[in-house]
Formats: structure tokens, C-alpha cells, sequence
């Protein structure tokens, strides 16, 4: 596994929409390589022809957990707008900057 | 005794049979939580006008000849990252400092159903991510057994509040051993319970496989009340299983003979404080000694536990963390406000995230990443079935497993804050429960230069009810649970 540069944490960084500071980038840079380093010892476990857990309850095979897809009372609009830091409530609308630099 | 020490089982009698009303329950909790928390930390939000209106209407209650509900007047603090419908509820991020929810968690509703009076919300590591509780937006807890020193995490604060006599009953939630490793360093009774036996709906999320809400409390009678109380199937959480919740109280008769206690002795043998083995080997011994037979067993993949959850927890991090964009609810940057978006997102998630929390979706965005995937994300996945299939071998010839909490006991704060990774390793005995989806429970069982020392009791899934039965028989055997911390 090649180890991690600074280039790598700023494509990490802008796909998890995180703009990180200069002081951020080498301290990341750093202790996530020692993370990952750290995560190598994996690759020496067999692992073939076994299954991914990505679930327990998927192994459990517990049956009814889908219910009827019937409409329900939802939140109002009021109450999933009255966090917004900016909304146009009469409207029913998150309000956002432009999209377009 | 004076009535900060009371059980929640007996203060709900006291209630109940009307030595004691509601109101003044829960005046007594208010005075003692501002008398307490400035030295401890352990609460980002107290609300004295809803809990005194919430326990005057159960007096009103019993005073109309209704029967009280299993917490009926008892005084509890919820994990700030609990929704409760009007409640701040912030998971200890700036991200979320102006949040007020809309809804109630599912565990609320059955909290207040069965008469429970919610007096706040305890601190915690912002997101639930840490082990120390030195990640909140709003300062690290300190341990009320010694001020300098960590509470553990991620319920820093329920575990701080149960021992420091703030509340009888406090909840958490454990996505690695948020309930179990700071009730640990707290002294006191914390239970994971198995994952689907609690309604997750209204936990924030941190990784969805993994989370689940359990209690805190200072006895093991009151945490299988208080799981009775909230566990069961919940259609607003596909994940809640439909298993029949019995009344694990109940079950609590002291007879352990010849319940088969699993060891895992390599698994056990390296890198463990010298003190926590001996209180360790000291609880197994009183096991024995209640009837219960000691089994060598082997979980060969456990070694490789800290590294499947960091990647997998991570992973789903960094997926959930993604609805945090400054638009729908909490924060946003008011450097990037006239935008363009994409810049608003980027600052208001930089600005808004502490630094593990952000160290996390950076980790788990990597491992998710092409090229990245197969190497660690799927591996994780794959050595997570070999780990289960360890815990499924063991219990086809042990009742329950028994293992320190935590390798060493409770650290100074600012000790391992440099090093993320020390402080990741801290958490091996916790993280493999959360894997394998298995209830687990803390128990009290020593100290080490006065600071508490736990073990833990893994059991099988949906097998609550064991583990409590062999915590309740060790608590009987034992002091520890009744020691109280210092602090005045």
C-alpha cells in the first residue's frame, strides 16, 4: 500500500466536502497514514470464499422488519424548516447560496 | 442513605408508596446537578421547568389512584445525542449547537410512557467518536473520582452522572463501548444491548451497523428495568428485531450454578495492566466460587478487531456525517454564505466538525474510495464474519464470555489526545461486541489507586437476560457497585 501524501488528503478531503486548513493537511496526513498502516495487518488474514458482514441482523434472518408502504402522517413543513439557518418558510423552502461561483 | 444514593427501583417504590413525592425527587436531583457539574462538566443542557412539570403530573397521577409506570417519578439524563422533541440536542458539535428536533427518539417516548423524568442532556464526544470524552465541542467530563482524569467516552457524561449520584439511571449510546468503557471508569453498571433489541430512531447516527442505546445505572436490577422498559420491535426502525422483550428483572435470582463462563485467555494475556488482571482474575474467581464453571475458550480473530471497526465504523461515518451541509438543520459558515455552494458545504463542515470527528469521515470516505474499497472496506467486512463465527464457536459450549473492559484503567486527560491511534487501541475488548452484534454489560469490579476497574459480561444474542443473571449474582458477592466517588 503506497503511503498516504498530502494530495491524497485533499482528494479525500474535497469529496467529503471538508476544506481543510493548512495545519489540518500534514497532521491528517500523518495520522491517517498511521491508521492505515496500522489496518495493513488485515491483508495477512485469509479471507477467502468468506462473505462480507455488512449487516447482523441480515444473518439473523429476522423476517417482518418491512412494514406496508402506506403514506403515514410526516413531519410539517414548519417543524422541518424551524432549523434551517436559512429558509424562505412562507415559500416551504431550504433557501441556499448561489450554486455557481 | 440520602436520596441522591437511592436506587431508581427503590426511589419508584418510595414514589409509588408516597414517602417521597416526584416533585421532590426531582428537586433533590436539580440541587445536587448544580452543585456537581461544575466540577464535572457531565451536562451540556438541564431543563428544571420541564422536569418539574413532567413530575408534579406523575404526583398528580398517583394522587388519582393510577398506577406508576416502572420508572414512574424516577429522575434519568439522556446522551445528548437523543432527540428529545423542544430539547436542545446537540451531540456535543458546534454543528449542531442550535438544534432543536422535531420528534422524539423512540427510547424517549418509552422513557416518559413508563414515567421516567428527563432532567438533560449529558456531554459527550461530539458524535459519539472517542474514548476519553475530550472530543465535545463543549469540553472534555471529568471523572468524579478523580477530576483529572477521564471519564472515558463516548457517554462521558451519563457515566459521570450515575456516579456521581446526579441521576439513578442514566442512557448512552455503544457504537465500539461508548456505554460499557466509561461505565467502566466510572463504577458503574453500563449495558450494551444486543444490536435490533433497542429502537435506534432518534439516535443521531454515527454508524448505523453498530449503534445501540443502553443504560446506565448503579445496580444491575435497575439497567434490566430500565432495558425492559426500551427495548422491543419499533416500525420506525427496520433494524428494532421483533424477539418478545421479557421482564429482565425478573430473571435477576442470584442462581449461577453452573452457567459456563468463557475465557478468552490469549485474547486476554497481552498488553493488559497489571491491576485490571488481578481485579479481573479476583471477578472470575467469585464467579467460580457462586457455581459458575470457568471454560478456556479461543477467539482467534479478536486480535483483528480494532482494525475491522475503524474501517467499517468509519466508513459508515463518514456517510452518515454527510447530511451535516449547513442547509437542513444546526450550523452554517458565515464566511460562505453568499456562496458558491460547494464552498458553503466545504467551510461550514470545516468550521462546524471538531478534529476527530473530521479525522473519521476522512478516514472512512479513503476506504470507500475506488481503488481503496476491496483493500480495506470489503476486507473489514470479511474478517467481521470470522470474527462472528468466533463468538458463535465459543458460545456453542459457553453460556457467556468474560473479558476486561478496558485494557488499562481510567487515564488522564490530555494523556493520549496526541495520538489518535493509542487511543483507538484502548478500545480492543469493547469494539469485537459491537461486530458480532451481542449484548454486553460493565460491571464494577475493583480499583486501581482509587480509580474504578470493570469487567465485562458478553452474551449471546438477544441473551440479555444471562448476562444481567451472572452480573446481579457477582453484584451480590461484591461491594464494588456500592463504593461512592469523593466528590461532595
Amino acid at each position: 500500500m503506497p503511503s498516504l501524501t498530502i494530495a491524497d488528503v485533499e482528494r479525500i478531503a474535497a469529496l467529503a466536502h471538508l476544506e481543510l486548513t493548512d495545519d489540518e493537511k500534514p497532521l491528517f496526513t500523518r495520522q491517517l497514514a498511521d491508521i492505515l498502516n496500522y489496518a495493513e495487518q488485515l491483508q495477512a488474514v485469509d479471507t477467502s470464499g468468506v462473505p462480507a458482514t455488512a449487516h447482523v441482523n441480515t444473518a439473523r434472518g429476522d423476517q417482518g422488519v418491512e412494514r406496508a408502504d402506506e403514506p403515514r402522517p410526516s413531519l410539517p413543513v414548519a417543524d422541518a424548516l424551524a432549523n434551517a439557518p436559512d429558509a424562505a418558510r412562507d415559500a416551504g423552502l431550504f433557501r441556499v447560496p448561489r450554486v455557481i461561483g | 442513605m440520602t436520596l441522591v444514593d437511592r436506587a431508581a427501583r427503590d426511589l419508584r417504590q418510595d414514589i409509588a408508596d408516597g414517602t417521597v413525592s416526584a416533585v421532590e425527587a426531582c428537586r433533590v436531583t436539580l440541587d445536587r446537578m448544580s452543585s456537581a457539574n461544575p466540577a464535572l462538566n457531565a451536562f451540556n443542557h438541564v431543563d428544571d421547568e420541564r422536569a418539574l412539570a413532567r413530575a408534579a403530573a406523575i404526583d398528580r397521577q398517583r394522587a388519582a389512584g393510577e398506577r406508576l409506570g416502572p420508572l414512574g417519578g424516577v429522575p434519568i439524563a439522556l446522551k445528548d445525542n437523543l432527540c428529545v422533541r423542544g430539547m436542545r440536542t446537540t451531540a456535543s458539535s458546534k454543528i449542531l449547537d442550535s438544534f432543536i428536533p422535531p420528534y422524539d427518539a423512540t427510547v424517549v417516548q418509552r422513557l416518559e410512557a413508563a414515567g421516567a423524568v428527563i432532567v438533560g442532556k449529558t456531554n459527550c464526544d461530539e458524535f459519539a467518536m472517542g474514548s476519553s470524552n475530550e472530543n465535545s465541542a463543549y469540553g472534555p467530563v471529568h471523572n468524579p473520582w478523580n477530576l483529572d482524569t477521564t471519564p472515558g467516552g463516548s457517554s462521558g457524561g451519563s457515566a459521570a452522572a450515575v456516579a456521581a449520584r446526579c441521576v439513578p439511571l442514566a442512557f448512552g449510546s455503544d457504537t465500539g463501548g461508548s456505554i460499557r468503557q466509561p461505565a467502566s471508569f466510572c463504577g458503574v453498571v453500563g449495558l450494551k444491548p444486543t444490536y435490533g433489541r433497542v429502537s435506534r430512531y432518534g439516535l443521531l447516527a454515527f454508524a448505523s451497523s453498530l449503534d445501540q442505546i443502553g443504560p446506565f445505572a448503579r445496580t444491575v436490577a435497575d439497567a434490566a428495568i430500565a432495558l425492559s422498559v426500551i427495548a422491543g420491535h419499533d416500525p420506525n426502525d427496520s433494524t428494532s428485531a421483533t424477539t418478545e422483550v421479557p421482564d429482565y428483572a425478573a430473571g435477576l435470582n442470584g442462581d449461577i450454578r453452573g452457567v459456563r463462563v468463557g475465557v478468552p485467555r490469549a485474547f486476554v494475556s497481552e498488553g493488559v495492566d497489571d491491576r485490571v488482571r488481578t481485579a479481573f482474575d479476583a471477578a472470575l474467581a467469585t464467579l467460580r466460587d457462586r457455581g459458575a464453571v470457568l471454560v478456556d475458550i479461543e477467539l482467534p480473530h479478536a486480535q483483528f478487531a480494532i482494525p475491522v471497526y475503524y474501517l467499517i465504523a468509519t466508513a459508515e461515518a463518514s456517510s452518515n456525517l454527510a447530511r451535516y451541509d449547513g442547509v437542513k438543520y444546526g450550523f452554517r459558515s458565515a464566511a460562505a454564505k453568499d456562496g458558491p455552494l460547494k464552498t458553503m458545504y466545504s467551510r461550514t463542515r470545516d468550521e462546524g466538525f471538531g478534529a476527530e470527528v473530521k479525522r473519521r469521515i476522512m478516514l472512512g470516505t479513503y476506504v470507500l474510495s475506488a481503488g481503496y474499497y476491496d483493500a480495506f472496506y470489503l476486507k473489514a467486512q470479511q474478517v467481521r464474519t470470522l470474527l462472528r463465527r468466533d463468538y458463535e464457536q465459543a458460545f456453542a459450549s459457553v453460556d457467556v464470555v468474560a473479558m476486561p473492559t478496558s485494557p488499562v484503567p481510567p487515564f488522564r486527560l490530555g494523556e493520549k489526545t496526541a495520538d489518535p491511534l493509542q487511543m483507538y487501541l484502548g478500545d480492543v475488548f469493547t469494539v469485537s461486541v459491537n461486530l458480532a452484534g451481542l449484548p454486553g454489560v460493565n460491571v464494577p469490579c475493583g480499583f486501581a489507586a482509587g480509580l474504578p476497574i470493570g469487567f465485562q459480561l458478553i452474551g449471546r444474542m438477544f441473551d440479555e437476560a444471562t448476562i444481567l443473571r451472572v452480573a446481579d449474582a457477582f453484584e451480590r458477592a461484591t461491594d464494588w457497585h456500592k463504593a461512592a466517588p469523593p466528590l461532595g
